[in-house]
């Protein structure tokens, strides 16, 4: 197949479309604005809906109602507009409406900066939003991988009834690069017989709801909704190895700096230092399991985690995988600073001098 | 790089990822080794990222004067322009290069200047890339050329090849693009000026009817 140039937020929305996006709301912010922009003009043309809503908040809960209603719905936007969405977030899980969020990363805290930054992995993947949910969260490293998971994503929020998750940071979005559209990988899908689309016959009525007066009701509730995502990490839960076989320092990372560690590694391997990356791929569910698995290896001496956050976030993560095995260190930037090859190269140095 | 722009002012224009910022780095850094005084102006509002600001020390170093809006606003998404513009627009003596955001909606920075541009030797120049899914057929791609010159009010004399797949890139990707700036000249009377390609494929394309412009890659991602 032959490929095009896309930028990764235009990628985003085209994807989206192609994956039978009916409904798109959203508000504009920097880095991820070619998103709405560019659902404006595609998705009526595609025969859907494209609503730039009055904010944020009001666009995260058209979200609720459409995707209530059993269409596949989206929003997207950045940092702090995704910080607004969350309360709509926890209510969509809560009530168990698949659709799909794209957050497009930069700096924060609060207005921050309009550059590239991970600083939302702990709102994504420990729920910004109240009560005890998960979102799927897949972290695409590069434009195809976005337009892949993209697509994909609307599946799977359909598969499990649940909201989705993309989080890119703004360098992801806002790059060129090369892509093909070649098929993605299709699931059965259960029909959407409980959408609240009109009566059809049936002799009840569906609800959308998350309140629940019993305690005893929502407590039955969220054990159903635990059993959910106990299934989705079994079933879901994605990484990518690179060089860890016999690696002695191997660096985590995700988004963009996983893309910076490749040529990081380079760099090390031809110095003669056995170095390799672990890339988690959906942040939740984490590969807890693979990443203990690796840091069980005899070959393995040590981790750095390397993230766009200033003290980072994933690191968490990392050790509760790790679990003291191994040491685990850190470099990281925030505020729309990224790590540089050289200074990756070095701190992997650093650590590897550290435990021989 | 006289031949292909040979007016004082080159104004860059183009559908928004078509690489318009590579190529008016690489024509700076071209012809600030002819001219006595260049300037490079950012005059992009629409695009905060992969703009000629990141490369100031590299132009600075070699002679070439950039302008981009003041520090405080750089980072802002702003549409903001700076002051010094006016030095391009005013003094005959500089040979100034405008790198102006995509679309016709980035092109509407150049709308206020345009009664100044028409007294000045000026040329608005069309950046293509084949590889971008917007502006592929040569009639959608000259429906975007006609925005840009009705938004500015200025007439394109000047269509540029810069069709590439970033690393990816081989000749025969920038011969596509070749046919396709053929057909939009073919169709608008207006002629190609030069076909981008980086040093390492230039010979390879010596063929080509118009000028081969040799560049380097300058707007780099972290990981290259």
């Amino acid at each position: 197949m032959e490929k095009e140039l896309w930028k990764g937020n235009e990628a985003i929305a085209e994807a989206a479309i192609r994956a039978g996006c009916n409904c798109f709301f959203g508000y504009p912010i920097t880095p991820q604005s070619e998103v709405p922009e560019y659902m404006s003009v595609h998705l009526p043309q595609a025969g859907g809906v494209f609503v730039q809503s009055e904010s944020e908040i009001a666009a995260i809960n058209m979200v609720y109602g459409a995707a209530g209603a059993g269409m596949r719905a989206m929003t997207s936007s950045s940092s702090p507009g995704i910080s607004l969405k969350q309360e709509g977030i926890s209510y969509l899980a809560g009530a168990e409406v698949p659709c799909v969020i794209v957050n497009c990363m930069r700096g924060g805290p609060g207005l921050g900066t309009i550059q590239p930054s991970q600083g939302d992995y702990f709102q994504a993947t420990r729920g910004g939003g109240n009560g005890d949910y998960r979102t799927v969260v897949l972290a695409p490293s590069n434009v195809q991988e976005t337009v892949d998971f993209v697509q994909e994503a609307f599946d799977i929020a359909d598969q499990y009834r649940n909201p989705v998750m993309i989080v890119c940071d703004g360098l992801i979005g806002q790059m060129m690069e090369p892509i093909e559209w070649h098929p993605v990988p299709k699931r059965d899908l259960p029909p959407k017989d409980w959408a609240a689309s009109g009566r059809k016959g049936r002799d009840h009525h569906n609800v959308i709801n998350s309140l629940y007066m019993a305690p005893e009701d929502c407590d039955r509730h969220n054990q159903h909704l635990e059993e959910k995502y106990a299934a989705i990490a079994e079933n879901e839960t994605r990484w990518e190895e690179v060089d860890c076989q016999d690696a002695e320092v191997i660096i985590t990372a995700y988004g963009t700096p996983a893309r910076i560690a490749l040529t990081a590694l380079e760099t090390l391997q031809a110095q003669g230092l056995k170095a390799g990356l672990f890339r988690p791929i959906t942040l939740w569910p984490f590969p807890w399991k693979a990443l203990r698995r690796v840091a069980e290896r005899p070959s393995v001496k040590a981790f750095l985690d390397v993230e766009m956050s200033s003290s980072g976030q994933m690191l968490d993560d990392v050790r509760l995988a790790v679990e003291g095995r191994r040491p685990v260190r850190y470099l990281g930037h925030a505020g729309g600073v990224m790590p540089t090859v050289e200074e990756m190269a070095e701190s992997v140095k650093a650590v590897w001098k550290e435990v021989q | 790089m006289a031949v292909v722009c040979p007016h004082r002012i080159s104004i860059i224009t183009g559908h928004y990822g078509t690489g318009k910022t590579e190529f008016a780095v690489n024509l700076a850094l071209s012809m600030v080794q002819t001219h006595s005084r260049v300037m490079l102006a950012d005059l992009d509002i629409v695009n905060p990222y992969f703009r000629s600001r990141e490369k100031r020390e590299l132009l600075e170093a070699a002679g070439v004067e950039l302008i981009t809006s003041s520090p405080a606003c750089s980072d802002a998404d702003v549409p903001s322009l700076p002051a010094e513009l006016l030095a391009i627009l005013q003094n005959r003596d500089i040979t100034g290069i405008l790198d102006i955001g995509g679309d016709p909606v980035g092109a509407r920075v150049l709308a206020r200047f345009r009664p100044r541009l028409l007294e000045e030797d000026h040329q608005l120049i069309y950046v293509l890339n084949a590889n971008r899914p917007e502006v592929r057929e040569a009639e959608a791609a000259i429906r975007y050329l006609r925005g840009i010159e009705s938004t500015t009010g200025l007439t394109c004399t000047g269509i540029v090849n810069n069709t590439h797949l970033c690393g990816e890139t081989t000749p025969g990707e920038i011969r596509k693009g070749a046919a396709l700036a053929a057909d939009v000249s073919r169709r608008t009377g207006i002629p190609v000026l030069c076909h981008v390609a980086e040093e390492r494929f230039a010979a390879a394309l010596s063929d080509l009817p118009d000028p081969v412009f040799p560049i380097t890659i300058r707007m780099k991602k972290p990981w290259e």
